[in-house]
């Protein structure tokens, strides 16, 4: 367990144990709700969520992680009381857009204490953080911090800017340079799972008289979450390619066919109307062709039905063949798809 | 293949296990892997454990298979169906294979077998009797095929140890049997990486997916400070090395780079990933849950051995991977490319009968371009 001092836990208050800090100082959840006083860091509290819900961060009144110990504390006390609103609120989506947006909040501190070159114990808390929390040991090297590849390839895959996929970044030795910026970038999403997490395994509080009016508040605020989509039907390149090296009774390899079926399932294609398609391939055997597709839409063997492999993947294994509209897509299935 | 070639093929692969048992041996951690086999003109079956090498020898006498495969994945139940074998790490392994190489020596020595018609061709993209492009396309892989493959695996050698670093000692080469290489690396850190993490790798290993910033070119402002140094490491110092050849080129040639400007550049980057990249087979090592041809068995595309390389620039597949005996048959050839194997030449036949030994008899039976007369 890490031990934080007043201005750490305002600064990570994710770390704290929320029941304990209250109790430590003197406090139930009820008052929040009456006292005038507190209540200011129940407002607080519902601007943090608002905030987060916008996609934005919370500008905090911590000046580089200074203040005076009641702004300390009604900085902990409002992300408490923010979780206690989400849980209240019970809404999904705004538990996720604000534990991303906290984790982006925290992500600067942290970022702040890797840098720090005048107070040592800030950036080992820092690194102690991240390899307590996410696993991941870093060593700091000059003006870098070094990460193992394989700790650094379990976290950049899920970032699909091309900055960060491993050829880009210095190597050597089997570690990734990194600067303090990048280093707590990388674990953003990991971050703001585990403030996720720990909101979804929060204690569902019961409604406290006070709290009703934010929470309603809340509730009608994510209504503008609901989007319309509408897809135009057409085929991604890559599909299209797929099918006209078939139609050529040409080999198409065997992830270019997996893609194919998985893409046809997923647009609620039949395994009748799909395995034609597969008829002019060389090696070309219905019984073995029905097999597979059945176990593909997952009918037969484990029931796991596949999914349509990512553009990325598709780049990969020389299956992609982009256009200018599939800018912006992450996989074939959301070719053509607009947001209304 | 016919009934009569498969018994013949079957009985020499036969002989070559039992007279080679000390060439044929389980990986360690052998009750960890998942073993599978394949019999000539049958499927594959697998989901198979063993504990020894004694198990696999009685496996390879009674089944008489022509491929045999051995996981890289280790398991706690490898004989369960796939979703209940709960998979704990996986080694890393590479295929490098002559035919992905685009080399100009292919044209020479493929040949052309119809499916339609059975007719054979020198290599083309149809059948020229029949016209149907329904084809099999064999190689008869040449020397320079193999010396090329050789490189891959040496640029793919140095990128892992100096970049990945990995222990020279962890890196095993095999021949493969055919047209190419499997490189395996042991107990690196990558061993409990997934397929996407994997498929990262591969592409480091490939130079794909660079973009220009990562050596110094810019959209706007390009700035001449950023572009790498000659003596720099990893993928900036190989750029460099290719790019400006020497310290005295690279003002001149930076000026050029910004002056033919930013998507120039970044199709130069992808033309470069064919020339300084590691020409590796993605869908391999990507693989977590493959079983992949072992170590000494035959392979059924040839009937050479996937053998150890201990000397890389010394190995001569047609010579070193050669096992099978020297007792003749007659045979009807269509093998219009000319072969060598245990330092013997070998065609090209056309439609006639001939008299070879068993190992060259097996290599053209497997290449469907003779059958027993």
């Amino acid at each position: 367990m890490i031990t934080l001092g007043k201005d750490e836990i305002a600064k990570y208050p994710f770390l704290a144990d929320a029941g304990q800090y209250l109790k430590d100082k003197g406090f139930t959840l009820q008052q929040f709700g009456i006292d005038p006083v507190l209540k200011i860091p129940l407002e607080k509290a519902f601007d943090r969520v608002q905030v987060s819900a916008d996609g934005k961060i919370y500008k905090s009144d911590l000046i580089d992680g200074e203040a005076s110990d009641i702004a300390l504390e009604n900085e902990v006390f409002s992300f408490l009381l923010a979780i206690v609103l989400l849980k209240l609120t019970g809404i999904t989506t705004l538990i996720k857009r604000f534990a991303l947006a906290e984790a982006r909040r925290a992500e600067k501190y942290l970022e702040k204490d890797l840098a720090n070159i005048t107070d040592d114990s800030k950036k080992e808390l820092a690194i102690k953080i991240i390899d307590d929390l996410f696993s991941i040991q870093v060593k700091k090297q000059d003006d870098f911090f070094i990460i193992p590849i394989s700790n650094y390839l379990e976290h950049s895959i899920n970032f699909h800017e091309r900055e960060w996929k491993l050829v880009n970044r210095r190597v050597k030795n089997g570690s990734v340079f990194l600067t303090p910026h990048e280093t707590v970038r990388l674990i953003r999403k990991e971050l703001s799972n585990y403030i996720s997490s720990k909101i979804f395994n929060a204690k569902m509080p019961s409604m406290i008289s006070g709290f009703e009016e934010p929470v309603k508040k809340l509730n009608s605020l994510s209504k503008k979450f609901v989007t319309y989509t509408v897809t135009n039907g057409e085929y991604p390149p890559c599909i299209k390619h797929a099918i006209e090296i078939l139609e050529k009774g040409e080999n198409l390899p065997h992830s270019g066919r997996f893609m194919l079926a998985t893409f046809l399932l997923s647009r609620n294609q039949s395994i009748e109307q799909i395995a034609p398609l597969f008829k002019n391939a060389p090696d070309y055997n219905e019984r073995v062709t029905l097999y597979q597709l059945n176990h593909l839409a997952g009918t037969s063997g484990s029931g796991t039905q596949y999914s349509c492999p990512s553009c990325e993947k598709l780049k990969t294994q020389n299956l992609c063949f982009a256009i200018p509209e599939c800018n912006n897509i992450l996989n074939p299935l959301q070719f053509g798809k607009k947001r209304k | 293949m016919q009934e009569k070639e498969i018994k013949f093929v079957e009985e020499a692969f036969k002989n070559y296990y039992f007279n080679h048992f000390d060439l044929i041996h389980v990986p360690e951690r052998t009750s960890e892997r998942e073993f599978g086999f394949q019999k000539f003109n049958s499927g594959m079956i697998r989901h198979i454990s063993l504990k020894d090498d004694k198990e696999l020898h009685l496996l390879l006498m009674q089944n008489k298979p022509s491929d045999v495969y051995c996981s890289n994945g280790y398991y706690s139940f490898p004989n369960l169906q796939m979703s209940e074998k709960e998979w704990k790490e996986a080694d890393l392994i590479f295929d490098i294979d002559a035919k992905d190489l685009e080399l100009s020596c292919r044209q020479n020595h493929c040949v052309t077998k119809c499916v339609e018609c059975s007719h054979i061709s020198k290599s083309s993209n149809h059948c020229s009797k029949c016209n149907s492009t329904k084809i099999e396309v064999k190689s008869l892989p040449c020397k320079n095929c193999i010396e090329e493959s050789k490189k891959e695996v040496e640029k793919l050698k140095n990128i892992l140890i100096e970049d990945l670093g990995v222990e020279k000692n962890s890196i095993q080469i095999y021949f493969s049997g055919n047209e190419g290489f499997h490189v395996y690396v042991y107990n690196s850190q990558f061993q409990e990486l997934g397929s996407r993490e994997r498929s990262e790798l591969v592409d480091y290993l490939m130079f794909r997916g660079t973009i220009p910033e990562t050596f110094g070119m810019k959209k706007l402002r390009p700035s001449r400070q950023l572009f790498p140094e000659i003596n720099e490491e990893g993928w900036r110092g190989r750029f460099s090395k290719e790019v400006f050849g020497s310290k005295s080129k690279r003002s001149k040639i930076i000026s050029e780079l910004i002056n033919e400007g930013y998507s120039n550049f970044q199709r130069k980057l992808e033309i470069l990933s064919k020339t300084v990249g590691a020409q590796i087979d993605p869908n391999v090592t990507m693989d977590i849950h493959r079983i992949f041809r072992l170590p000494g068995s035959l392979n059924s595309k040839s009937g050479l051995s996937k053998v150890k390389c201990n000397d890389l620039k010394q190995f001569d597949p047609y010579n070193d991977s050669s096992f099978l005996n020297e007792e003749t048959i007659e045979l009807i050839a269509n093998c219009p490319v000319e072969f060598k194997l245990k330092k013997r030449k070998f065609g090209p036949y056309s439609n006639e009968k001939i008299t070879v030994p068993t190992y060259a008899a097996v290599y053209m039976i497997c290449k469907k371009l003779a059958v027993l007369s």
